[in-house]
Parts: structure tokens; sequence; C-alpha cells
């Protein structure tokens, strides 16, 4: 192979455009989250498992972590793109860093949902 | 008057370094190029590029004070003493405040600054109404000194992959031209994570254009363009 720049991957503009949506689904549920907890007139074990009882949700803490992994996989591959230079090395991180965010895909399913 | 400028001659010096200087000199209304001309009858070894000296030809793009701009149509008054005098950051020194734009223009030329259309040349010219004409405000009048791009992070990183505030707001004025036939096309050449999308929008291209011009908002444009396409 010669060593030479190459550009023109034809791909960036679903993952911009992602990384957009995820930050608006993650906002939500963080001022959500925050205004529950604001409006609790005591916080205690039975308020918070009463809270994660119901699969609403449960399925909305997914959908922010579902979220919260896509765009961390956007910064974390911009920031691999920018500091590991060789091609080989910057495709192994790519991997381990997918890796890693399928297991805490799977991670989360079980802790959400208490399997 | 003082001034610190920046002085680096690869022939001589091990390493740049800054050289101060006093000069003589009370115009009240002059401009930064102005007392650099006349520094240059006391020290004719320091090394810049001018031109038209009215902002046109932005030759003289150099970093002033911490700040790109063009030293012809920078007002004395507006500057803080010493006066620092650097090259324009994140390109090669030839010497002292002239860089070597090479990777600037090369960015420029990637994305075909000029009209693609394949109809048959009319007789007189391509007509344009004055509204679509008025959609290339603000995109033509870029005069290429490199401010915007050499104020860009992302361009100091990646200037052999990332097209630049620069040479993407002219990809935006051939986009906006009706007369263009290549849209689609020059879409293509910019869907890329480097070329298009290291842009995370901090707007010091904005900041520091001489124009006044805002590449930022033309690659929100370019990006809007995408999307529409693909929605």
């Amino acid at each position: 192979m010669v060593n030479r720049v190459v550009t023109g991957a034809h791909y960036g503009l679903r993952d911009w455009l992602v990384q957009r949506v995820t930050a608006a689904v993650m906002a939500v549920y963080v001022l959500s989250l925050a205004g529950w907890l604001l409006v609790q007139p005591q916080l205690d074990y039975d308020a918070w498992t009463g809270l994660f009882a119901s699969n609403i949700m449960r399925s909305f803490t997914m959908l922010f972590l579902l979220s919260l992994f896509y765009h961390a996989w956007i910064g974390v591959r911009d920031i691999v793109m920018d500091y590991v230079h060789p091609a080989g090395l910057r495709l192994l991180a790519h991997v381990l860093v997918i890796l890693a965010l399928v297991m805490y895909v799977i991670w989360a399913v079980q802790i959400l949902w208490g399997l | 008057m003082k001034l610190r400028i920046y002085r680096y001659n690869p022939d001589t010096d091990a390493a740049p370094y800054m050289q101060d200087y006093e000069l003589e000199f009370a115009a009240h209304d002059a401009m930064l190029l102005d007392a650099l001309m006349l520094l240059r009858q006391q020290d004719d070894s320091i090394g810049f590029r001018k031109s038209c000296r009215e902002g046109v030809c932005g030759s003289d793009a150099m970093n002033i004070n911490g700040r790109n701009g063009l030293a012809c149509i920078t007002p004395l008054s507006s500057l803080k003493q010493p006066i620092e005098l650097r090259p324009l950051p994140g390109l090669p020194v030839i010497r002292d405040l002239i860089v070597d734009m090479t990777q600037f223009f090369k960015q420029y030329h990637s994305i075909k600054p000029y009209l693609v259309n394949n109809d048959p040349p009319p007789e007189t010219e391509r007509l344009q109404s004055p509204a679509e004409r008025s959609e290339l405000d603000g995109l033509y009048e870029c005069i290429l000194c490199g401010c915007c791009s050499t104020s860009c992070p992302s361009f100091w990183w990646n200037p052999d992959k990332f097209v630049g505030p620069a040479g993407l707001l002219q990809a935006y004025r051939f986009i906006a031209d009706t007369r263009d036939q290549a849209t689609s096309e020059r879409l293509d050449n910019l869907e890329d994570p480097y070329r298009l999308f290291r842009c995370h929008t901090i707007m010091n291209c904005v900041d520091v254009c001489p124009k006044e011009l805002n590449p930022t908002e033309a690659i929100g444009k370019i990006k809007d363009m995408m999307v529409k396409r693909v929605v």
C-alpha cells in the first residue's frame, strides 16, 4: 500500500445528526429525572425502586443509555481519529470501543430488568 | 511605538526568536502595514508579504497580538503595545512573517472552486435573477487570505484532511450558485468524517475574518442541504 493521505469515506452526516438527536434525548431524560428528584418529599429506597418498577421508566432509561452510548461512540471515535495515527491501531481502538459499548448495553438491560 | 516581531530565517537561524523594535511614528490614522513599511527602512531583512495594501489581495495576513488579521486594514490605534506580530499559525514558516500556503490552496482546489455547467455556453452571460444572485452575498467576497483556516484548531490538526473554513465557504459559494450543475457531486465530495465533519462549530473563523464573512454559517448550510438530501 502506498503511503498517501486518503479521504472520501462518504459517511459522516448520519453520525453528526445522531449526535444531535441523542443529545436532545439525554437532555430531556436528565431534566425529567432532576425534576422528579426535586419534587420528592422524601427520597428513600422505596421511592427509588418505585420509580424504576414501571416499564415506562425502564424503557425511558434504556433509551437514555442507548443515546449515551451512541453519542459516546461518535465522540470517542473522533478522538481516536485525531490521536491514533497508524490505521491498524486505529481500527483496533475502534473495535475495542464498540465491543465495550455493546457490553454496556447488555449490562444496562441486566440492571434495569433485574436479570 | 514598540513592536515585537517573530523572526526566523531557516538558512541562518537555529530556532525562531522574537525581536523588539522601536519606531518613531506619529500618524494617528495609520494602519499596521504603514508601520511595517516604515520599519523595513530601519531593518530591510524583515520578511512579510503585501500587495494591494487595502484589504483586497489578502497577502498580508498575519497574527497580530494573538489574533489573525490583515495588517493593511488594522488601525494602529486599535492595537495594544508592544504590537506582537507572528506568522499565521499552523502553516510552515518560509521566513519571518511569510508562511507556505500550499496546504491551504490544496484544500481550496479540492472543492473545485469553479462553475461546473455542461450546457453549451450561451451567446451572452448565464443569467441569474437578483434574488438568485443575492444568495452569493457573504460568500463571493472571500479573498483567501487564510486568516480563518489558520485560526481553526481542526485545520491545525488535520490540514491535509479537513478542508477548513475558507475552502468550505467557497464550497458553499458554488453549491449556492444556481448556474452550477454539480451540487450533488459537491455534497458527495464533502460527505466525509474528515473533510467536512471535523468542524465542531467553535467559530474562530467568524471571529477573525477581516471581511466579516461567516464560514460557520456556510458550513451549517452545507450540512442542512445534506440532511435535506437524505430525509
